[in-house]
């Protein structure tokens, strides 16, 4: 048996000991590790909560040179039992940002909408802002987000308020909507 | 006696009605399946894709469509300000031009601004430089892109945004034009690699 175990087991049998020894100190050293490795989990699964609101993997794309907007996707789950809704988010690399409903019909042509009202979020369901349908749109841009890096923003619900979130940087053409088909080469 | 005329007269209605019937059936026909009608559709009388235009490169350059002849080129409408259509079409065209190296040689796929008070030719000139050489950023008066976004139906609408804003609704497939300016076909946004890979070599070769 390791004493740093029997430090780990002595320092939660006891919260208040005084932890003289060695063994108690290796403890909750140990112990607090263990703590910061299972909080940092959610870190890398780059998810945010607000109330019964979760967020998972906000994303951007890495714009071309001198562009002046830019698109973030992201995916909201309503946990509650109250439908919500995605009323604004802002993001810093922007000065103003908008929630845009884009579309390709079947001539080819594109349109873009923007969603005044914001999305519902069904209680109980989820919504995803993804590329060929909803997107952030960052515009009059004031940095350029470029690849491996992150940016922060936020987001605003009707009864949820207001959370802090970090939206990752893809390459330009990167994570697309190919998850439907994986012929994606290069 | 009197039947008998009455028969005759009959008869005779009846002719006139079936001779006037041919006639109508073949003038329908003749209208359907003249040249030039609904069911003939011969080089001439499909709906003509393209035509001429001149306006000002991403260098500041005239090109008009008499400097293309002899190569094909491929034309994609477009706007700097837009999130995605464009940056990623031009993305995914960029790989695939450089998969083909040295075989798409002389080749050109014009990126036709229809947001042209905006997309200065120095905002363009910045923004191809994320993209493949073979890439030419076009834009001109309002008036010119118009012409030429009529000239191969191509669809484009200004969609005001809140803040006085606008954006910009569009054709977003790629047009493949062959080396005499005759189309070809299309390319479909987020068409997958192989396809786009497939089509351009085949508009390569000719």
């Amino acid at each position: 048996m390791s004493f740093s175990t029997g430090g780990a087991l002595r320092a939660i049998a006891s919260p208040l000991s005084r932890f003289r020894s060695v063994e108690e100190r290796i403890g909750i050293l140990g112990f607090t590790l263990a703590l910061v490795f299972a909080m940092s989990q959610s870190l890398w699964a780059h998810e945010f909560k607000v109330a019964d609101i979760e967020i998972v993997h906000p994303w951007s794309r890495e714009t071309p040179a001198g562009a002046k907007v830019a698109a973030g996707y992201l995916l909201v789950r309503n946990n509650g039992t109250e439908d919500d809704r995605l009323v604004s988010v802002s993001g810093e690399i922007a000065n103003r940002t908008e929630i845009h409903e884009m579309a390709v019909d079947d001539k080819g042509v594109m349109t873009m909408r923007p969603l005044g009202e914001g999305i519902e979020i069904p209680a109980g369901g989820e919504v995803e802002l993804k590329p060929r349908s909803y997107h952030v749109m960052f515009m009059d841009l004031r940095q350029a987000p470029k690849q491996g890096e992150s940016f922060a923003g936020t987001l605003t619900f009707e009864k949820a308020g207001t959370v802090d979130i970090e939206f990752s940087v893809d390459a330009m053409g990167g994570a697309s909507t190919h998850m439907d088909h994986d012929d994606h080469g290069g | 006696m009197a039947d008998d005329k009455a028969l005759r007269r009959l008869r005779r209605s009846i002719a006139a009605l079936g001779l006037t019937a041919v006639l109508l059936i073949g003038a329908t026909a003749w209208l359907v399946f003249k040249p030039g009608g609904p069911l003939v559709a011969d080089a001439t009388d499909t709906v003509e894709i393209g035509g001429p235009f001149s306006l000002t490169t991403h260098h500041g350059e005239t090109l008009a469509d008499v400097d293309l002849e002899g190569a094909p080129f491929a034309v994609f409408f477009g706007f700097t300000h837009c999130p995605e259509v464009c940056p990623t079409t031009l993305w995914e065209m960029s790989e695939t031009l450089g998969q083909l190296d040295e075989e798409a040689d002389g080749f050109r796929m014009l990126f036709v601004s229809v947001d042209p008070v905006r997309d200065t030719p120095e905002l363009m000139a910045s923004y191809l430089q994320s993209f493949d050489d073979h890439i030419v950023g076009l834009t001109g008066n309002e008036t010119e892109v118009a012409a030429l976004a009529k000239a191969y139906r191509a669809y484009w609408r200004k969609v005001p945004l809140e803040n006085g804003d606008y954006t910009m609704d569009h054709t977003a497939s790629v047009y493949l034009m062959d080396a005499e300016g005759r189309f070809v076909g299309t390319i479909a946004y987020e068409e997958d690699q192989e396809t786009r890979l497939a089509k351009l070599r085949n508009l390569l070769r000719g």
